[in-house]
């Protein structure tokens, strides 16, 4: 079967998404990312979709599905380099993408990840003080 | 209003979702729209080619390339003979939805497209045309 490849960076699983997926495909990478951050114990999840050249709310429903189950399994999730096109369309369409963190490109949603990651772990530090 | 160029695709399952979409994207380009109409064509293309499938049991789209003198448009009919709609207001409604879906996809086309026609009735299927001029 059709799969789009995960792979891992670190505590970071990354995803580049670059196939006009149809539903199926993103039912299994919803599924293939939830059991690769309990495999890895992943602490973050970065999806690029920059070449991408629609979300309609099928995808935009996905994204928002694997965010809220990453955060379930403590994961963190980004999505980065989303087309001007694409939002401008993401927004007139009526989705907000609740709870989907983004970024400009891959370099900065890393960034994002690692800064979530740093305040998470000086608050835990905090709490056991 | 003259239609210059019609051409019939099947929609009856998720690969013909994704057919419909590159195909709207070719004609949308052919017209000349820009990259954010294109957009929202193929967007909206999506949309009501997965209500077809999903809920009329699969049917077919017509593009058309239309031209009424002044400006060229791309028209997208899509048709299925499901079970109809029976409450079209409220189908429209943001957020409603019989299916597993968001409910955006009725209201949403509708917001991406200039013109938006609907004629559904119970047992008698659906038939949404959506056009969007230059």
């Amino acid at each position: 079967m059709e799969r789009i490849p995960i792979l891992k960076m670190g505590r970071y699983l990354l995803v580049t998404i670059q196939v006009d997926m149809h539903d199926r495909l993103a039912m299994v990478l919803q599924d293939d990312l939830m059991e690769q951050i309990r495999r890895h114990k992943a602490q973050g999840v970065l999806i690029d979709i920059s070449a991408l050249d629609l979300v309609d709310s099928f995808i935009g429903r996905m994204l928002a599905n694997i965010a809220a189950m990453a955060r379930v399994l403590d994961a963190d999730t980004v999505v980065t380099g989303m087309r001007p096109a694409v939002a401008i369309t993401l927004v007139e369409l009526g989705l907000s993408l609740p709870g989907v963190r983004t970024a400009l490109n891959v370099e900065r949603g890393m960034e994002l990840l690692q800064a979530a990651r740093d305040e998470r772990e000086t608050g835990d530090g905090r709490r056991q003080g | 209003m003259a239609v210059v160029r019609a051409e019939q695709l099947a929609v009856r399952g998720e690969e013909e979702i994704v057919r419909v979409r590159q195909a709207a994207r070719e004609w949308a380009v052919g017209l000349g729209f820009g990259l954010v109409d294109q957009t929202k064509i193929v967007t909206a293309a999506s949309e009501l080619a997965r209500n077809t499938v999903i809920y009329g049991g699969g049917g077919v789209v017509r593009l058309e390339a239309l031209n009424d003198g002044f400006r060229r448009g791309l028209r997208l009919v899509f048709e299925d003979k499901g079970p109809g709609i029976p409450d079209v207001p409220l189908a429209l409604k943001d957020g409603y939805s019989t299916g597993t879906g968001l409910g955006l996809g009725l209201g949403g086309a509708r917001r991406l497209m200039n013109e938006f026609d609907i004629q559904s009735a119970p047992g008698q299927g659906t038939r949404i045309s959506v056009t969007r001029w230059k």
